[in-house]
């Protein structure tokens, strides 16, 4: 009985000292009990997978729509309905909750969240360009510069320029779960993860199995003297 | 949201350690530090004079300067670390700044710090326990 990912909410950053006494780096994460609401099955809906509700909220918050589905589910009113995958093997019932011990301490993990936006941003911020000489006559300090080529006539898809940058989904792999409390519902995570505090964030096994470091000892065709 | 960011007050404080003496820029500390060498911990001391403290909470920080054969030494401590055993306040310095750092180019008698004895320039202090 399990699946692959969970629900929570970006709490904020600060630092927790390691065993060693080193100061690590973490994310506080929220984790309060996800309720599975329902279940996609391959013979009904194509695919399978299971539907988490997260968040309490009054009951005011949804339409007639969301509170009847909800209801339907036997699940208290959630602000966030989202679907993860099943694991390989496992069954999971509507009603079936998940919290933040879905994760072990040391478990590599990827989080997604929505990104904090940037608005309208030139390419020095966007794409990193250099930008040009704040001195020595130069009147071209962030412009873009050249477009691309002039044989074409007209611009290349993809070509970088200024533009919308941030408020988009972005996935942060290879994150590391420092510690789980369940008592208090919370995930601690090396590292930065995507968004503002107080965002939405999907917590997710990774999408292949952590490699098993083995040491190889290589044999040296010759000693080099 | 359901969790506010008590949650982080609390993970902070919960790490805090309650044996920090109060101490400021200008008195000299004794840090024991605990070394890990071959396989074995012991206890190093490092004594000097603050010349600063940086940070606040569990982010605090405090530089400590000795001069040893000629050449001065700063480390930063954080003074929350469980790699530190104790910090112990030897002597109290009558200073009128935070940061100490014109001490780097002082040497000798005008190295000196006169000492604090009746705690007029400590008085204000708080021990972080206390500030709670």
């Amino acid at each position: 009985m399990s699946v692959k990912g969970i629900l929570g909410l970006k709490v904020g950053m600060t630092q927790i000292f390691d065993p060693e006494g080193k100061v690590v780096p973490v994310t506080v994460v929220a984790v309060e009990p996800n309720v599975v609401s329902q279940i996609r099955t391959v013979d009904n809906d194509g695919y399978s997978a299971a539907q988490l509700a997260f968040d309490d909220i009054s009951v005011y918050r949804l339409n007639r729509p969301e509170q009847g589905h909800l209801a339907k589910a036997g699940v208290q009113p959630k602000r966030y309905l989202r679907e993860v995958e099943i694991e390989a093997g496992s069954t999971v019932a509507v009603g079936d909750e998940f919290g933040p011990d879905l994760f072990k301490e040391g478990e590599k993990l990827r989080v997604t969240g929505i990104s904090k936006g940037k608005g309208f941003a030139g390419g020095v911020k966007r794409y990193h360009f250099h930008g040009g000489d704040q001195t020595h006559g130069s009147m071209v300090h962030r412009k873009p510069q050249s477009g691309g080529a002039t044989d074409a006539a007209r611009t290349f898809k993809g070509t970088r320029k200024p533009g919308h940058m941030g408020d988009e989904t972005v996935t942060q792999t290879g994150l590391r779960v420092v510690q789980v409390d369940t008592d208090r519902h919370i995930i601690l995570i090396k590292g930065a993860v995507p968004g503002a505090n107080g965002g939405l964030l999907l917590l997710r096994k990774p999408a292949r199995a952590e490699k098993v470091k083995v040491r190889v000892e290589t044999v040296r065709s010759s000693k080099k003297k | 949201m359901a969790v506010t960011a008590n949650v982080i007050r609390d993970i902070e404080m919960a790490q805090k350690r309650e044996d920090v003496p109060a101490f400021r820029g200008g008195d000299t500390l004794r840090v024991h530090v605990k070394v890990i060498e071959g396989g074995k911990e012991r206890i190093q001391i490092f004594e000097g004079v603050a010349l600063s403290r940086h940070g606040a909470g569990i982010r605090d920080t405090v530089l400590v300067r000795k001069v040893t054969n000629g050449v001065g030494v700063e480390r930063t401590f954080l003074v929350h670390s469980p790699r530190l055993d104790k910090i112990e306040v030897m002597r109290r310095g009558r200073v009128r700044r935070a940061k100490l750092y014109y001490l780097r180019n002082l040497s000798g008698k005008a190295a000196r710090i006169k000492e604090d004895r009746n705690g007029r320039f400590s008085r204000e202090r708080k021990t972080d326990s206390e500030a709670k």
